[in-house]
């Protein structure tokens, strides 16, 4: 199934890593976050501009002829995954996680071409309000309807990066069926909402008789949606993979230097042992973000299954790797000043965009039991074989 | 570092010993002993020895063609043999002729190990063991008890940890040895698990005669010895890896499939739940695998054998409750000879039992956590009753 080179990183996303990680320590250290989630508009810009046009770190898979870097859905990973470490505060779920995707899995034509280069290149941003159900396009939870001559009205609650967004992606009804449409930010209301996260903002999207351009028709727009779904999931649980391994660092090292009784805490096993189950957690979440990077990319596994393993195992390994983070800190871990919150947070917003780890198993199990076959059952003894 | 010009010297070499040996027809020592000949029992081993010096990350070349052929899974019949002691062998033994000795039969299976290791006081606290060995001229003399010794009714050959030197700390005072097991005074007897079978054996040494040629390591080295042997056994029981849902799961999946009666949504989502982190792990050795090949062992290589050992638990835990009350008969508590039983692992009660030492077995989940945390992410170690303390003055019970 999968090949020799999966999970070997080239020297090229080595660099990448090392230049992402590089930018995040200078442009998003704690401070900056703290800073930009209390801001009106919680990004910077600026900096947001740089990671498309200096980093070129936006549209890592998207074809060189869209205007991308023709690199692989792994280099995008990658880069999230340094983004998620750092905590970064910017569009990154709505522009690089979702829209990107779905514009290039659109149909060729003016309406994308003109929408995806400002998104590379780091100029505009985006949200998506597809209205998904637990990361699945369901046309059904659409609610939002079209005019014959492309007006959008409806409203879709709780769009992640909505408030901000120069562009939104909205599906909608229409007389045909359900399409993909853009509507300029501005041309739609949007009620920005105190989110959990700070660090990752919500709007609720009212749209009435909205301008819109059509990106897919009835006949491709779920095709184009659901690629989108999977990609983000899989780039979500690279963003996954990075906070976690984070918190786990910090936690190894707070229980190396804090003492009770005389002795770090690390030296008791009971400390010891939540910090091993909690690198068991992240190394089985690395493996099957990873894994979902490279079969997505290159066709090695079913899509679906290969998004769904890695959303069940990294929103439940990063939830759990963070409450135990707090727990390995004590009443520190508790406190506002204290990073540990941050990340707590990010991680139960994680765990419920794109589908909860029971919605993925739920979909793991009509993947995988449903269809399996008993002949290889093992034998049941039945307590006369003595006899 | 492996090369294109070495993969293709141990394919070439590969193809060879098929052509030349059907294991079929020929049996399969002959054929294991053309393959040791071949250089191909271990090719990263130096050549005369069953390697051809080449990176161990061809062995996989070699066994693909060999087995591809019909050639056995030699780990599989003689597993102590290949997984610990012909490392422990080829790097300690005292010249090249003893290990080309003890190397070529183990490798035909002609000569099976066992490892005389763990005692009745001694578990988890391995270097804590008190089975002595004094020197007697060129001779050691060894008394005390072994247990939890697989295969000591059909080995020829044992590696033995015993203790020198019990007036300097307990890890200072051991010393390494290969001990023959048809010599006078070893005596091996069945031990019963909570299975009603006996895979192990209890090795009770009174006054046997090892000659000191047959040490490995200098006197009072043994712990040092003793670590190439346990960091091998670790490796080899963390491997796993195979295709998609096989393992132990195939066996909970293949159940739940076999009986739709007795499904319900709490059961489906706690299969799912095993069934989910089976895969992690199973990516999680691919990727150690595919990244040890480049940048050396990573944690990731580390977790295997906990998570496993814990899985096994649970999928057959979880058997017996989709079962219901129809698991809560047996076949047979019959205390039978394994050899010439045919399904050893038996129905899914006897496998559900026998899981329960999974995770003692090979070092305990409690002791692997240890590991983990202080090994792999470098935490202090625990403070330790029996530091600093000769072997003889450490309480024990």
């Amino acid at each position: 199934m999968a090949d020799a080179t999966h999970f070997v990183f080239t020297d090229e996303q080595r660099e990448l890593r090392a230049a992402v990680r590089r930018f995040a320590a200078e442009q998003s250290d704690e401070q900056v976050v703290r800073r930009l989630m209390e801001s009106d508009l919680g990004f910077d810009p600026k900096v947001w501009a740089r990671l498309g046009a200096e980093l070129g770190v936006l549209g890592l898979s998207v074809p060189e002829a869209d205007g991308g870097v023709g690199g692989t859905l792994v280099d995008q990973a990658v880069a999230v995954e340094e983004l998620g470490a750092a905590l970064y505060c910017g569009p990154l779920f709505g522009t690089v996680l979702l829209a990107i995707p779905a514009l290039v899995a659109a149909p060729d034509g003016e309406v994308r071409d003109a929408l995806l280069a400002p998104l590379v290149e780091g100029a505009r941003t985006a949200a998506v309000a597809v209205g998904d159900r637990a990361g699945a396009f369901d046309p059904a939870v659409v609610t939002v309807t079209a005019t014959a001559g492309g007006a959008l009205t409806g409203t879709v609650p709780r769009v992640v990066d909505g408030a901000a967004a120069d562009d939104l992606l909205v599906a909608a009804t229409g007389p045909g069926g359900v399409g993909l449409y853009a509507v300029e930010g501005t041309a739609a209301e949007r009620i920005p909402l105190t989110t959990l996260d700070l660090t990752r903002r919500q709007a609720d999207v009212r749209l009435t008789d909205a301008p819109a351009r059509l990106v897919a028709g009835p006949a491709e727009a779920e095709r184009v949606i659901t690629h989108a779904l999977r990609v983000g999931s899989a780039l979500l649980a690279a963003e996954q993979v990075g906070g976690a391994q984070h918190l786990l660092d910090l936690s190894v090292e707070y229980a190396k230097g804090r003492l009770q009784f005389g002795r770090p805490i690390g030296s008791f096993q009971a400390v010891k042992h939540r910090l091993a189950d909690m690198m068991v957690d992240t190394e089985h979440a690395r493996s099957t973000a990873y894994h979902a990077a490279w079969a997505l990319g290159d066709g090695s596994d079913d899509p679906a299954l290969a998004a769904s393993i890695a959303q069940a195992t990294c929103s439940a390994a990063y939830a759990d790797v963070a409450a135990d983070t707090i727990q390995v800190h004590g009443g520190i871990g508790f406190t506002w000043e204290y990073q540990a919150q941050l990340y707590f947070k990010r991680a139960v917003t994680d765990a419920a965009l794109l589908g909860s780890a029971e919605d993925h198993r739920a979909r793991i199990a009509r993947l995988v039991l449903a269809t399996a076959s008993g002949d290889a059952a093992p034998r049941v003894a039945t307590g006369t074989e003595a006899r | 570092m492996s090369t294109v010009a070495d993969s293709t010297r141990v394919a070439e070499a590969a193809r060879r010993v098929v052509q030349e040996h059907d294991p079929a027809r020929g049996g399969v020592e002959e054929f294991l002993a053309a393959t040791f000949d071949a250089g191909l029992a271990w090719v990263h081993f130096p050549e005369g020895l069953g390697g051809l010096g080449v990176s161990r990350g061809l062995q996989a070349v070699a066994d693909t063609i060999l087995q591809d052929a019909g050639g056995p899974v030699p780990f599989a019949l003689n597993p102590i043999g290949y997984g610990m002691a012909a490392p422990t062998v080829r790097e300690h033994a005292q010249t090249d002729e003893l290990k080309r000795a003890w190397l070529r039969p183990l490798a035909a299976t002609e000569h099976i190990w066992c490892q005389l290791f763990s005692e009745p006081g001694a578990g988890s606290d391995l270097a804590g063991l008190a089975t002595s060995a004094v020197q007697d001229g060129d001779e050691w003399v060894v008394n005390g008890q072994k247990v939890w010794t697989s295969l000591a009714h059909q080995a020829r050959w044992a590696l033995l940890l015993a203790r020198t030197d019990p007036d300097v700390p307990k890890h200072k005072g051991l010393t390494y040895f290969v001990v023959d097991m048809h010599s006078p005074g070893v005596e091996t007897r069945p031990l019963r698990q909570l299975t009603g079978q006996a895979e192990f054996n209890e090795v009770y040494l009174t006054d046997v005669r090892i000659p000191d040629a047959h040490r490995l390591g200098a006197v009072g080295d043994g712990w040092r010895v003793a670590m190439t042997t346990l960091m091998n056994e670790r490796s080899s029981i963390g491997a796993g890896g195979g295709r998609r849902g096989t393992g132990t799961i195939a066996d909970a999946v293949g159940l739940w499939a076999a009986r739709p009666d007795l499904h319900t949504p709490a059961l489906e989502d706690r299969l799912t739940r095993l069934w989910l982190r089976s895969e992690a792990q199973r990516l999680t050795s691919e990727r150690s695998r595919a990244t040890a090949t480049v940048d050396g062992p990573g944690p990731e290589g580390s977790v295997g054998k906990l998570v496993n050992a814990e899985l096994n638990q649970q999928v057959y835990r979880f058997c017996m409750d989709l079962l219901g009350p129809e698991a809560l008969l047996y076949h047979d508590y019959t205390l039978r000879d394994l050899e010439r039983t045919e399904d050893r692992l038996g129905p899914v009660q006897q496998r559900f039992l026998r899981s329960q030492a999974n995770t003692i077995e090979g070092g305990t989940s409690d002791v692997l956590r240890n590991i983990l945390g202080e090994r792999v992410l470098g935490l202090p170690g625990d403070l330790r009753a029996d530091s600093g303390k000769a072997w003889k003055d450490i309480p024990r019970g």
